[in-house]
């Protein structure tokens, strides 16, 4: 590897792609095997079938259903958060986007994988995609299913090609740094990349273009897995509230993510330099308005179903608020709520340590939120004599650990083989101003400003 | 000769580089500027502005539309199946998948096109510089004419602090 004395900030975020410790070995080791765990407790149910599951009549969405809404908010992160950020044009962006962009697509392969978990006849998911069959019966495309089946698609398709195409300059600076199989690899990953005034400038129309288009895609996917749940007549399903408060509470558990993630990687691959106090600091109030915003809903569905006094509903309602389920029900409200509230309101807290806790804290409330939306509402349907109750098993539970350290492996793998924060765009950041444009006092004192607290 | 170039830092330099090479009587189109990075406040990164991008992709979008239209349409009338109240072809759901396909025909275009404007995957040319990553900026010429050669070399030596090199 070649290094220049000038370019110190391509040194570093390059450098972990070259240099490999053996905690990255050892961690990357550890979670390969949990992942494998759950590889077999998958291929357990595929032998004994769907039985092994905790799922039966009358509750048959249990973890799985649970798993795949949670992921695919997790989602929300990057794709979303990145394209609103690059539309306007926030210069603190620029470390977090990558960071960002990444989680959308490992969370939403995730995601993806469950409806096919759930299946238990894995084999037949084609049946989900339009296709004429051998007696001509097409997917009904008024079942939300197939919508879901087009919606993470075009999310998944979008947001893949959103996170390669500003990779494709970073592969030609690694490419021009390496040698060996490492040159030819990212040589074929950067397509003749130069970085001709032509190609930047189509990069960034195009970025422009995708991430106006990406935007509503990514309201449209959460609100259509919402649909999922509010085209049933099922209590407490059946709202038109659903669509915003899948979307909001997508978006705040996406941010919380996007914190822990970050946290982590600036750990790890020491980017203390360029991930800043102040960037956990803006993410963290983006965070507090999140869950400011996601108690609105709850608060709004709440009382609407209070207040209806619905019979079938007020069933659910009640074992939610002091019944099987208010355990759960009032953790997920200290940990979307109180926790966060409370720290990321007061200044003195909002650090990284503290937007950690807060982001913790909101992973795990929203997780048990969008269990809370399925299971209690299938366990209380309008008759008693359906009522029945959930309780998960092991199979379930090992799948599901192991999706979390699918994703923590597919992140780690990431950033060992790409530079996890754009490079270019941090050199964007960094240009100095041109001598031909006179800057005013004012312009000076607001870049002064901004060079204190980058 | 096979290509002349000049590395340089300052981008202030560069922008001198490329207004020397014009006044050398070099055609606009003949001036390659690569960096590792755009410089938006730079006339010389807005040579190749104009694009039919953001026209292409709306034309992408109006036929995913289309085929979302016909997709739905036509396998509702292919089975037509009755559905808890609903039209045969009903235009609601169809409408989730319609903008869906809109949606995912202009990203596809934009990429497309972005590929083949910006020459995507390509060769590396003759006129290029492992340094240009490393954040030095290239101001050259590809084939330049004998005849012109010596007026560029100068014109790029005067433009600022840069090494001038040739590709033979």
């Amino acid at each position: 590897m070649s290094r220049t004395r000038n370019n110190p900030m391509a040194d570093d975020l390059v450098r972990p792609l070259f240099n490999t410790s053996v905690w990255f070995y050892g961690a990357a080791l550890l979670l390969a095997t949990i992942v494998g765990c759950g590889a077999a407790a998958w291929a357990y149910q595929l032998w004994f079938g769907i039985g092994v599951a905790g799922i039966n009549w009358p509750v048959f969405w249990g973890f799985f259903l649970t798993n795949f809404v949670f992921w695919i908010g997790i989602s929300h992160a990057g794709t979303l958060i990145s394209a609103i950020l690059r539309l306007v044009n926030a210069r603190w962006r620029r470390p977090v986007t990558r960071c960002a962009e990444v989680i959308t697509v490992f969370a939403l392969m995730i995601g993806a994988m469950f409806p096919i978990i759930h299946l238990g006849r894995p084999w037949l998911f084609f049946w989900l995609a339009p296709y004429p069959s051998a007696r001509e019966i097409w997917p009904n495309f008024r079942s939300p299913l197939v919508w879901d089946f087009f919606a993470i698609n075009t999310y998944l398709t979008g947001s893949v090609l959103f996170l390669l195409l500003p990779m494709i300059p970073d592969f030609a600076l690694v490419r021009d740094r390496s040698t060996g199989w490492r040159k030819r690899v990212y040589g074929m990953l950067a397509l003749g990349w130069q970085g001709t005034t032509k190609q930047w400038h189509r990069l960034e129309s195009g970025m422009q273009i995708m991430a106006i288009a990406i935007i509503p895609v990514a309201v449209s996917v959460h609100t259509i897995v919402s649909f999922d749940f509010s085209m049933a007549t099922v209590p407490m399903w059946h709202s038109t509230i659903f669509g915003p408060y899948f979307v909001a509470g997508a978006i705040f558990s996406g941010i919380a993510a996007l914190i822990i993630a970050m946290a982590v990687l600036r750990r790890a691959l020491h980017l203390e330099a360029y991930l800043h106090p102040v960037h956990f600091e803006n993410l963290g109030k983006l965070l507090l308005l999140m869950s400011l915003l996601w108690s609105y809903f709850v608060f709004a569905e709440r009382i609407t179903v209070w207040y209806g006094n619905e019979p079938s509903e007020m069933a659910v309602f009640w074992a939610t608020q002091r019944g099987r389920y208010a355990p759960l029900y009032w953790t997920m409200v200290v940990c979307n709520f109180a926790i966060p509230f409370v720290i990321l309101s007061l200044k003195q807290l909002r650090t990284i340590p503290g937007t950690v806790v807060a982001s913790l804290a909101v992973v795990v409330g929203m997780w048990l939120e969008r269990f809370l939306i399925i299971i209690p509402s299938l366990a209380h349907k309008q008759l008693p004599y359906s009522w029945g109750s959930y309780s998960p098993r092991p199979t379930e539970i090992i799948i599901m650990i192991a999706t979390f350290a699918a994703m923590a492996l597919f992140y780690m793998l990431f950033s060992k083989f790409v530079p996890i924060i754009s490079i270019w765009e941090m050199k964007v950041g960094n240009q100095p101003h041109p001598a031909h444009l006179v800057e005013t006092e004012d312009e000076g004192e607001a870049a002064g400003l901004w060079r204190a607290r980058p | 000769m096979k290509a002349l170039y000049a590395l340089y830092t300052d981008p202030d330099a560069v922008q001198r580089a490329v207004d020397g090479l014009r006044s050398a009587g070099v055609a606009e189109r003949e001036i390659v500027v690569m960096s590792s990075e755009p410089f938006e406040e730079y006339e010389f990164s807005h040579r190749d502005s104009a694009t039919w991008l953001h026209w292409i992709a709306g034309l992408g979008g109006v036929l995913g539309l289309t085929a979302g239209y016909w997709l739905t349409r036509t396998t509702q009338m292919l089975w037509p199946l009755k559905t808890s109240g609903m039209p045969i072809v009903s235009p609601w759901p169809n409408l989730i998948v319609i903008f869906e396909m809109t949606m995912l025909g202009a990203i596809l275009a934009t990429v497309v096109t972005l590929l083949i404007t910006a020459k995507l995957p390509s060769r590396l040319p003759h006129l290029y510089d492992p340094e240009v990553t490393n954040g030095y900026i290239l101001v050259g010429v590809q084939q330049p004419s004998a005849d012109l050669a010596p007026r560029m070399m100068a014109a790029l030596e005067s433009a600022g602090q840069g090494r001038v090199k040739s590709v033979e």
